[in-house]
């Protein structure tokens, strides 16, 4: 698998960040003291993660968090166990940091679990609880995830003629097997070093069986470009990796997803970031990569078949109006052409429906073409 | 109807009557009763017709002429006891109970004695029992006990309007009547006026043809107590000791009679003593003239009839009340008559005419100090005496008027405590709070024990919204809350459904007054629970402010240098300062009371008392209302080992 290893050397390698993110925890851990010496309530400032709080910047196009805060108070009896979660977590943060160790969120979430003194009562019931008290510590002490030495599990695939560092051992895309080279949730250039690149631009298609068939047919050979792959709406680590390979080594990325509301979307978190982690966006997003299907006009110009049609429901026209109003859509000539066309044509497509024709037409007929013809596209 | 129900009765065999079975439907009206009567008419009809052997003919004028006679009332009740109480042997007893206190009450408090009444129950068979009851009252004239015993509607009460418990004259001599008939035994009374008059006894049976007393024996006799009547009768009876028994009756007389004592010697040997709750006797009541609303069309021809008065006038205006001479005058004009009109040519079509103008005339509202209410105060002296529970109030409303009579009501509320468990606290028992209010009614301070549900102030109980008050209740039923509540109407003609006094007709002012009261003392009962409720919360809520510090603590020690036990205290100030009506519990006299509370039930309400929840016993009243029916403060001493109300404490903390 790996074609050279090197001992990682973990500690020197994020010795600056470490400092950084615990000076941040502890001041936040002092300021509660500080606020219970006052008489004052304890409480902690935490940027809002929601679509009230996020703005689309037309200038660096993408989306950035506001300023508007909200306060968790711990004598706030709604607030109080939350409150005192994001202690634990925040503790648990820089008991890592420490000890230049990492764990996976859900390592986070064992670590702090435990039944509170006198009670039957835990400090966490579920991993849905402790995974957005992460988020939340870190918006509120402005530290990435990285930073806090938490990771979330790999997502994503890639292959292509580039070769990466990884941990210290150097892997060349081209001969990762089946499966690819898989992306870890922290690729940092501490953590993740380019070493030579040959490709000329980057496919990322929606899922991994629609990945596959690239793969399969070595597409990234004949077309010198690297394919990727997010699972789905991409985690952290695959998107930090598209930003940093399109910045670094100057890719243009092109987007292939599935003809649907889910689809559009993935591609504009893609492009401008997440509601949720709009934060990060400075880090992540991808504002040139461009959409080159499935577009709803391609059932006509390829001449698909009924048998490739989804039905489009309710749920799935809802959606897509509200996709239509993001700011980030909003005003986009095409994009407004493109969804009501599919909200017209009352179904949706796969990327697979192109397999319909032919089991290489995908690879061998549609996305050429589609990259050919810039006027296809949708940015 | 009834005359003919009972011609039809006559000839029965007198025995038949002594083995009637003694159950009776309990809730037999009147109507009921003639119902009964009428179809053992027909029975006795076809009876004669098949022993005859032919169609006869079945009456002639003359033949029906010669079974035609006057009926004596005694011998109608004889037939009717159900109609006075005395369907069964369980009920016989109770009522034979009730009508002698009733009158023992009654007689003390007209006479300003406050009322010492001892009651005995002797078993002395399986089903036989001798009641004797004895008051410290004024005692009766001798030449009146054989009629005030021995004859029915003989009695002071039922000519008048005025505010008592007895109203028409038949309880006691039906009790007596009951005896008779049951045992053969007469009813023995004894009767003294003062400690320098001899006491008489009597011994009685009851004429039932003639409604006349038969006495058997007569003799002054040597007594003990200075005076006083005592009444006793032997029944069959039987005993128990669960709902609507004399246990029970008594008890409730001493809730609403908080000035009496009674002693209660109950068959099993045991003496159960209410003491006085107080010393005031209730105002004396007046009598008053009926109001010209209150009265039928029949009823004013017989006063026409009655009246000493000859001018029309002059009868308008001493007859009733509210009548002033100008009031009078204008409504003899209305009628087309003069002030100077002769009573006695008043003929039945002009009685019509004088009877509408009388209804259609602008009266004020009938006098209304002829009541005597028992008082919010009285209600919580003989609750806080009677009910354990945690939280009184009362109300007493201002009085009013249906069909031309004064009538007042009164609410008052026990709650919680001994009563069951209150779903407001925070470590009550499920199984606790499967309780249902119970209400207690009473008329005239009479307890009523009967036909709750066709009772007008019952029916006001479960059409009040108690959900409002933070209690539980499906619709139409008692709120299911640990719960007395009860309810007073105070009235000179207390509207029965029945002869039984035993439930309120439904007139919409008497409904709608019981409301007012209920909603009244509901929302200070709601405002206790939202209270409680708030309690809880905030103690719940410190439980998990002090659950968390800990965590909090911890997890800011593992990230900084801090000072760890300085940071908790911090925490733990502020988490009391959040949660202080939680404290509310934790002041040292265990009660819910702000430092700020003058009100004497930390809750600004007035007429009410809160007891501490793990209060042994109820305060002492006369402690509780030493300033007032809401006294003022507390201060912590202790006597007896027990917690005190804050008023009991303010009063023992002066005498210091």
């Amino acid at each position: 698998m790996a074609k050279t290893k090197t001992k990682p050397t973990a500690p020197e390698r994020s010795s600056k960040r470490k400092s950084d993110a615990g000076e941040k925890i502890k001041a936040l851990a002092l300021s509660v003291v500080d606020q219970a010496e006052r008489s004052a309530d304890p409480s902690l400032d935490i940027p809002i993660r929601a679509l009230s709080n996020v703005s689309f910047n037309p200038k660096t196009r993408y989306i950035e968090m506001g300023g508007s805060k909200q306060s968790r108070s711990f004598f706030n009896f709604g607030q109080a166990k939350r409150f005192m979660q994001t202690l634990l977590v925040a503790s648990k943060c820089k008991e890592l940091v420490d000890a230049g160790k990492t764990a996976s969120i859900r390592q986070i979430y064992y670590m702090s679990k435990h039944t509170i003194k006198g009670t039957n009562e835990k400090t966490f019931d579920d991993q849905a609880e402790s995974d957005p008290i992460i988020e939340d510590l870190e918006v509120s002490i402005d530290t990435l995830r990285e930073e806090l030495h938490v990771f979330a599990s790999n997502r994503g695939n890639l292959a292509g003629p580039i070769t990466l560092v990884d941990d210290g051992n150097t892997l060349d895309c081209t001969r990762m097997g089946s499966a690819g080279y898989a992306v870890p949730s922290i690729v940092e250039p501490d953590a993740v070093q380019f070493k030579k690149c040959e490709a000329k631009f980057i496919l990322h298609v929606e899922k991994d069986t629609v990945w596959r068939r690239f793969h399969e047919d070595r597409f990234w050979d004949q077309h010198l470009c690297i394919i990727s792959h997010g699972g789905g709406q991409p985690a952290r680590g695959m998107r930090r990796l598209l930003h940093r390979m399109h910045h670094e080594l100057k890719l243009p990325v092109y987007v292939l997803m599935d003809c649907d509301p889910w689809g559009y979307y993935i591609y504009s978190v893609i492009k401008q970031g997440s509601i949720n982690l709009a934060y990060e966006s400075r880090r992540m997003a991808v504002p040139d990569a461009k959409f080159i299907g499935v577009s709803s006009f391609d059932y006509e110009r390829c001449g698909l078949t009924d048998d490739v049609k989804l039905d489009l429901d309710a749920n799935d026209v809802k959606r897509a109006k509200q996709i239509l109003s993001y700011p980030w859509f909003e005003g986009k000539k095409p994009w407004e052409k493109e969804i009501r066309k599919m909200i017209s044509n009352g179904f949706k497509m796969e990327v697979e429906a192109m397999i319909n024709k032919r089991l290489t037409y995908l690879t061998e007929e549609y996305v050429p073409m589609k990259l050919a013809d810039r006027k296809q596209w949708l940015d | 109807m009834v005359e003919q129900a009972d011609r039809a009765r006559l000839s029965d065999d007198p025995a038949d009557q002594l083995t009637l079975p003694f159950s009776r439907p309990a809730a037999a009206g009147a109507e009921a009763a003639v119902a009964q009567e009428t179809a053992s008419i027909d029975s006795a009809r076809s009876t004669s017709r098949r022993s005859a052997g032919r169609e006869p003919r079945r009456a002639t004028a003359e033949s029906m002429a010669r079974q035609q006679r006057e009926i004596s009332v005694s011998e109608f009740f004889t037939k009717n006891r159900h109609l006075l109480g005395f369907d069964n042997k369980r009920k016989a007893l109770l009522t034979t109970v009730k009508e002698a206190v009733d009158n023992s009450l009654d007689a003390c408090e007209e006479a300003g004695i406050l009322p010492d009444v001892d009651v005995h129950i002797q078993q002395r068979d399986e089903d036989r029992f001798r009641v004797t009851v004895r008051d410290n009252g004024p005692g009766i004239v001798k030449q009146q006990i054989p009629k005030v015993f021995g004859q029915l509607l003989y009695g002071s009460k039922f000519h008048r309007l005025k505010m008592s418990r007895g109203q028409q004259g038949i309880g006691i001599s039906a009790a007596g009547m009951y005896g008779l008939i049951t045992t053969g035994k007469p009813i023995r009374i004894v009767s003294r006026t003062g400690p320098r008059a001899q006491a008489h006894q009597y011994k009685l049976a009851i004429d039932t043809q003639k409604n006349r007393p038969d006495i058997i024996s007569e003799e002054t006799v040597e007594v003990d107590w200075p005076s006083g009547t005592e009444v006793s009768i032997e029944l069959v009876a039987t005993y128990h000791r669960a709902r609507q028994s004399v246990d029970e009756y008594l008890e409730l007389v001493a809730i609403a009679n908080p000035h009496a004592r009674i002693t209660y010697h109950p068959p099993n040997g045991t003496v159960i003593d209410y003491a006085r709750g107080t010393d005031v006797l209730p105002p004396p009541t007046r009598e008053i003239k009926p109001h010209p609303y209150g009265i039928e069309l029949g009823t004013l021809m017989k006063m026409l009839k009655q009246t000493e008065c000859r001018k029309l006038g002059a009868f308008l205006q001493t007859e009733f009340s509210r009548v002033s001479p100008a009031v009078a005058a204008k409504i003899v004009g209305q009628a087309g008559l003069t002030m100077q009109t002769w009573v006695n040519s008043i003929d039945p079509p002009t009685a019509e005419k004088l009877y509408k103008a009388l209804q259609a005339a602008r009266l004020k509202a009938p006098p209304t100090d002829c009541l005597a209410p028992i008082g919010a105060e009285g209600i919580l002296r003989g609750m806080t005496k009677g009910i354990k529970a945690e939280f009184y109030t009362a109300v007493t409303r201002d009085p009013v008027v249906y069909r031309g009579n004064p009538f007042q009501i009164e609410v008052g509320i026990a709650y919680g405590g001994e009563l069951g468990g209150d779903r407001h606290d925070e470590d009550v028992d499920e199984k606790d709070l499967d309780v249902q209010a119970r209400v207690i009614r009473y008329a005239n301070r009479v307890p009523l024990l009967y036909q709750q549900g066709a009772c007008a102030t019952y029916k006001a109980v479960t059409d009040t919204r108690w959900n409002n008050y933070g209690l539980s209740q499906s619709a139409g039923a008692l709120p299911r809350a640990p719960m007395v509540v009860l309810i007073h109407l105070a009235s000179v003609w207390v509207p029965f459904t029945s002869e039984g006094k035993e439930a309120i007709a439904d007139y919409d002012e008497i409904r709608k007054e019981v409301r007012l009261a209920l909603s009244e003392c509901g929302r200070r009962l709601g405002s206790l629970l939202r209270r409680k409720k708030k309690k809880t919360d905030f103690s719940r809520r410190r439980d998990v402010f002090h659950r968390y510090i800990n965590e909090v603590v911890d997890a800011a020690r593992a990230i900084a240098v801090i000072n760890k036990d300085e940071f908790r205290r911090n925490l733990v100030r502020l988490a009391e300062s959040h949660t202080e009506a939680a404290d509310l519990e934790f002041d040292d006299t265990g009660r819910a009371i702000k430092p700020s509370d003058d009100d004497g039930n930390g809750l600004g309400l007035p007429d009410t008392v809160v007891v501490a929840r793990d209060e042994g016993e109820a305060p002492a009243m006369d402690e509780l209302f030493d300033t007032g029916a809401t006294a003022a403060a507390k201060a912590n001493v202790k006597s007896n080992g027990r917690k005190e109300a804050p008023a009991a404490k303010k009063k023992r903390a002066r005498k210091k």
